[in-house]
């Protein structure tokens, strides 16, 4: 019998290595055309405007945009705390309790996930707009959509999904004889929360606060639905450029905010491992 | 069940945030198809809404399904060869490419956006056509189908597998059509579910690039929240989530079946 000759090992490695340079192509082209080259020109273009590069230390000395810095980074805060408190406590439980009903809450907790920003502004306006449940519940007049508390309840809305999910999948990692054990060496059951429960969700948590903070920071869609009247980052960023045709201080701006929305999540991720992010 | 105090109210919160999530939403489907908001439900039940938001809105709905299956063709073409090769080779100058083109990821899309006008917005024609919004959404949709691609890849012997198929003579380009595409198919398919459900709700970006004749879906929906009345926005968000859940419990489910193989 005839054995057929073993393929040539240098000839295969030099047409894969070609191959996989080809692979790569579409990708290299796209993302030097649309995404290294437009964030050079961004940056570039932050620098061409009256004051040069010293545009930087003008928002520095601005007030408006250190008060909408504050802002911005307060309502995000804000945000994170209350997700993270809001949907550990959930997770928590949707994960040790088997109940009827318990996947149709899942389902509901986990709806807004596809909802563009926009869409929850209109939940946000359907509460507490003029013509909302609030409004026609309550006596009285009861508007809170357009304030900063209506943004704050805009930005709870699609971050409490995305806080549940990453709390979840760390929440059902957790070996519950860890809990047994403590009980039965006779923890009470807060110590069991502070002493085992958050140390074994804590990457868990510090990924998702990282994400929840991150999107409320660069979060477009919700605040022009309901931040007419408020400064936050991405309005002032969006009137600079429409309105004020002020191109170089819109772009200094979104470099700034881009830096800082990446760079929260790099810490986030080097803090806690991998990361669950989607939807914007 | 409610043994304690601590696990009723655990699950009062679990309850409030439904009810926070769930409410407005129900009102925005009811408020759709309710005759007169105002007056409630007793005003009866109406078509009619829908019917408007039809002939207003039409075309930003067709114009976002093409837009969304558009962003599926590119996202395919640029990223399942692409996963593979970083697959293939892993290593330290993979991982920046990866970082790097997760970038729109992290940086909110409103930068992208202002980054593509100031670039691209002098050459008008191509700033006019769909085509700039496509790119938009390819930008913002790829990470998802390379992470995708490459979670899957990345768990399975991709070399052994592409060892027997060169000794049985196999070329690089059979090896990737007949060997790592049917391997990969379960990220592939969670990663397109995904591209499509975030294109078509996708904001941000689309609303600094589209121009009156580039109106997408949610562009569409940011118009009439704005000046139409409730019943009519509401019409139009009912019209959005008959188009979006589905597709939003389609890609969890080939999310949740893609990370299963993987395990």
């Amino acid at each position: 019998m005839r054995v057929a000759p073993p393929p040539d090992k240098d000839l295969i490695s030099v047409t894969s290595r070609q191959f996989t340079l080809l692979c790569l192509l579409p990708l290299a082209i796209f993302t030097l055309a649309f995404l290294a080259l437009p964030l050079v020109r961004l940056f570039l273009g932050s620098g061409a405007g009256e004051t040069g590069w010293g545009i930087y230390l003008t928002i520095l000395r601005t007030p408006r945009y250190l008060s909408t810095l504050a802002q911005t980074v307060g309502v995000s805060l804000a945000v994170t705390v209350a997700a993270l408190a809001i949907s550990t406590t959930a997770a928590l439980f949707l994960v040790r309790n088997r109940f009827p009903g318990r996947d149709t809450l899942l389902a509901v907790l986990t709806l807004p996930l596809a909802f563009p920003g926009v869409v929850v502004g209109f939940m946000i306006i359907l509460l507490g707009g003029r013509q909302g449940l609030v409004n026609q519940l309550l006596p009285g007049h009861v508007v809170f959509a357009y304030s900063i508390f209506g943004l704050f309840l805009g930005y709870l809305y699609f971050s409490i999904p995305r806080v549940l999910l990453t709390v979840m999948a760390a929440a059902e990692k957790i070996d519950p004889a860890l809990e047994e054990a403590a009980r039965s060496l006779g923890a009470p059951p807060h110590r069991i929360v502070i002493d085992v429960l958050l140390p074994a969700l804590g990457p868990a948590m510090i990924a998702a606060g990282a994400i929840a903070f991150a999107t409320a920071m660069g979060a477009f869609g919700t605040a022009f639905t309901l931040a007419t009247d408020i400064d936050v980052l991405p309005m002032v960023i969006y009137t600079e450029f429409t309105l004020s045709a002020n191109f170089a201080m819109a772009s200094a701006l979104s470099i700034l905010l881009g830096l800082v929305t990446w760079g929260i999540l790099l810490i986030g991720r080097s803090l806690s491992g991998g990361t669950v992010a989607a939807g914007g | 069940m409610l043994k304690s105090p601590a696990k009723l109210l655990q699950l009062l919160v679990t309850l409030l945030a439904c009810a926070f999530l769930f409410v407005p939403t129900v009102q925005s489907v009811l408020a759709g198809v309710t005759a007169n908001y105002f007056r409630g439900l007793s005003s009866g039940l109406t078509l009619k809404w829908i019917g408007e938001v039809w002939t207003l809105y039409s075309a930003s709905i067709f114009l976002s399904i093409w837009i969304a299956l558009a962003c599926l063709v590119v996202t395919l073409i640029i990223g399942v060869p692409a996963a593979y090769a970083l697959a293939r080779n892993p290593g330290r100058l993979s991982r920046v490419l990866e970082e790097f083109i997760s970038l729109p990821l992290a940086v909110p899309g409103l930068a992208l956006a202002l980054a593509l006008l100031q670039l691209y917005g002098g050459y008008t024609e191509f700033r006019t056509s769909w085509a700039f919004i496509l790119v938009g959404h390819v930008l913002y949709t790829l990470p998802f189908m390379l992470r995708a691609v490459l979670a899957v890849l990345a768990a399975i012997d991709l070399k052994t597998l592409e060892e027997g198929a060169a000794s049985l003579g196999a070329g690089p380009a059979r090896r990737f059509v007949d060997v790592v595409v049917p391997n990969a198919l379960p990220g592939i398919l969670a990663g397109a579910l995904t591209v499509v459900t975030l294109s078509i709700g996708e904001f941000n970006l689309t609303w600094m690039l589209q121009t009156p004749f580039t109106k997408t879906l949610p562009v569409g929906l940011a118009d009439s929240y704005a000046s139409m009345r409730l019943e009519i926005a509401s019409a139009y968000t009912l019209v959005f989530f008959v188009m979006i859940v589905p597709l939003l419990v389609a890609m969890q489910w080939a999310t949740a079946r893609a990370q299963r193989i993987l395990q």
